[in-house]
């Protein structure tokens, strides 16, 4: 017996009984596109944040001051003054695995333009910022060193300050006042979007950090520092120079805690990743379920179709048929069920995820993997669920069968 | 002197059903040869059905030796019988065992599914020959709904006959059907009969046994009479002087 004619046998009888198959195959159907459209969802959302994540850079790292205790009353974050200037040289100095760090210092304020105003924020940075944020110029120029030694009153607009106080002319050149102070505009930034939170990056001034700390805030200290790691991977080594650099700075003495901490973009990627992760899981999960549903609908019907084909077993016994015979016919026919069932859900999970995309603009995707796992789960459901209908259908005694009413 | 096909010796079969033994066939001796067409006859409880188990190698005896077509299949496994059965024999049942919603021509097929020697081109013109051979070429493609009893035991008939086996064993193949398609049904196995083709017919009909060569009686697990059929009857004749039925 060959399989090719084991194949054609099981395929004709499921001929015989196409809407029974059809049915049969619909439990599976669903699952395996529920699967694939819940897996292209979590995929698709965990790529978006990933995405967005590393729009800001993903070897970004912030360090910004800690708790600091005042006659051991220990105090929030935001408000100390402990980061300097020379903190940020030393950091340039010191950590082999930072490309670029940049000061930074912020404000908010209405900028105003003629008898136009709106509600924003400047940065006080250097150059670096540019590269570490993935901020692009758009058009114009960036500071010189010149205008940062000297606290030049000038500044970048991003596009969204420029949409609400220019409209279409052209700020380069023009006078913009933050607070009270006047700032020439030096340049215009590259259109950036929202970010992960839904937070406009766009609206914003960038000054040079020293015009910012002195000319607006009146102040010495940074607010807080942000650099880049020379590569995603070296990262952790990144946030661990950076700590001892400014451990070393500080003076802080061995035991004693952290003045500030060090934050890396990557690491809030891995946070949000991982709960899209924990998400797909879950709906996975439960599509799994329906996944396997079907297939015990699969073992359900051909446990019945064994009963009911029970002189049908003893007519090819008689005939010549051997119990392996029966047992592949009966296996090829439920492994035929769920990959026919399968690919159809395949197809029906791809249309629906694509179908998604378009109307609802859900960001999915379409893994080759869940796509082959699917693929995977239906033949082995078919096996593991065909085996037993398949092996009492293989031991009947031709004799019983034939007389089977 | 033909070749013997059919060759048991002291053939015992029991059956155990809780703590009683059921001596079904008690020490059964028969030779069947070649081109005979045999009525196994008895009534029911006799020992005739287990027989054509034996025969059929659908059972194995308790005891005693059987050969078919000079093999012993006293000591062949469970696959080797049903290859056995798949070359050496053909089965034709009372109640025709068709497969439903399958084609008159792929139920002749079916036998030949299980022969690996066999390609699908050679399965299909031996099936269509089949078909021919009993009558029903111009109904091949019929399902077997769409075809009266008389036309199924025919396809029945073409599907023992495909795989050219040594013995046709019949069960009872008239006990469906009225008696004008009951003598139908043995003209064309008198009729294949005529061509060489060995028969043994299960039947506790009569009338049935006298168009056959030879009659052997079963009763309680015992041949009791065993003879040649005198005034053998010719099927075609008697259909010819069968009244024809005006039904109003």
């Amino acid at each position: 017996m060959n399989y090719l004619n084991s194949i054609k046998i099981a395929f004709n009888a499921l001929k015989r009984n196409k809407f029974r198959a059809f049915l049969t195959m619909l439990g599976i159907i669903i699952g395996v596109a529920s699967v694939i459209v819940m897996l292209a969802i979590g995929q698709g959302s965990k790529k978006s944040i990933q995405d967005q994540m590393a729009g800001m850079g993903t070897n970004l790292i912030f360090a910004m001051p800690g708790s600091e205790q005042k006659g051991g009353v220990r105090m929030g974050n935001s408000d100390a003054q402990s980061m300097k200037l020379s903190d940020v040289e030393a950091i340039q100095r010191d950590c082999p695995a930072i490309s670029d760090v940049s000061p930074e210092v912020r404000s908010s304020g209405q900028a105003v333009v003629g008898n136009q105003n709106w509600p924003t924020s400047i940065f006080g940075v250097n150059n670096n910022y540019f590269s570490i944020r993935k901020y692009t110029i758009g058009s114009g120029r960036s500071f010189t060193s010149t205008e940062i030694d000297t606290y030049a009153k000038v500044c970048l607009v991003g596009q969204t300050v420029v949409n609400n106080l220019f409209g279409k002319t052209n700020p380069i050149g023009q006078t913009i006042r933050f607070g009270k102070i006047p700032l020439l505009i030096i340049g215009v930034l590259g259109i950036k979007g929202e970010n992960g939170w839904g937070q406009d990056q766009d609206d914003l001034l960038m000054a040079p950090y020293t015009t910012v700390q002195k000319r607006i805030l009146a102040i010495t200290h940074v607010q807080s520092i942000a650099a880049s790691a020379v590569s995603e991977s070296l990262n952790a080594a990144a946030i661990e120079q950076i700590s001892k650099s400014l451990r070393n700075s500080h003076k802080l003495k061995d035991g004693t805690e952290d003045d500030f901490q060090v934050r890396s973009q990557s690491e809030m990627v891995q946070t949000f990743s991982s709960i899209s992760d924990i998400m797909t899981a879950l709906l996975g999960a439960i599509s799994g379920i329906s996944l396997l549903v079907g297939g015990i609908g699969i073992m359900n019907i051909m446990y019945v179709s064994v009963t009911e084909r029970t002189r049908e077993i003893g007519l090819r016994l008689s005939v010549g048929g051997r119990g392996n015979d029966i047992l592949l016919q009966f296996l090829i026919e439920s492994i035929l069920l769920s990959v026919l069932g399968g690919i159809i859900g395949i197809s029906l999970g791809v249309v629906a995820t694509q179908l998604m995309a378009s109307l609802m603009n859900w960001p999915v995707v379409i893994t080759t993997v869940s796509v082959v796992m699917a693929f995977l789960v239906c033949s082995a459901i078919g096996i593991f669920f065909g085996w037993y209908p398949a092996r009492k259908a293989a031991s009947l005694n031709p004799i019983d069968a034939l007389r089977y009413e | 002197m033909m070749k013997t096909i059919i060759e048991v010796n002291q053939l015992k079969k029991d059956f155990y059903v809780g703590d009683i033994t059921v001596h079904a066939l008690r020490g059964v001796n028969l030779q069947i040869s070649e081109g005979e067409f045999v009525a196994i006859m008895g009534t029911s409880g006799s020992g005739k059905s287990t027989m054509l188990n034996i025969l059929g190698c659908l059972d194995k005896p308790t005891s005693g030796t059987y050969f078919l077509d000079g093999i012993s299949m006293g000591e062949l496994s469970k696959n080797e019988l049903a290859a056995l059965r798949n070359i050496k024999l053909g089965f034709v049942f009372q109640s025709y065992n068709l497969l439903s919603r399958t084609s008159a021509l792929e139920n002749v097929e079916l036998p030949l599914f299980y022969n690996s020697k066999i390609k699908s081109k050679e399965r299909r013109e031996r099936a269509e020959a089949a078909l021919e051979a009993v009558g029903l070429a111009d109904r091949m493609h019929h399902m077997p709904n769409q075809l009266s009893g008389g036309q199924q035991q025919r396809v029945a008939i073409a599907r023992s006959l495909v795989n050219d086996p040594v013995v046709i064993l019949a069960d009872e193949a008239t006990g469906n059907l009225d008696t004008r398609t009951s003598y139908e049904i043995m003209a064309l196995l008198q009729d294949l009969n005529q061509k060489g083709k060995t028969i043994a017919f299960v039947t506790h009909e009569a009338d049935i046994a006298k168009f056959m060569t030879r009659q052997v009686i079963f009763r309680d697990g015992h041949i009791i009479r065993e003879e040649k059929v005198p005034n053998r009857s010719n099927a075609v004749e008697l259909i010819k002087a069968l009244p024809t039925e005006e039904l109003v």
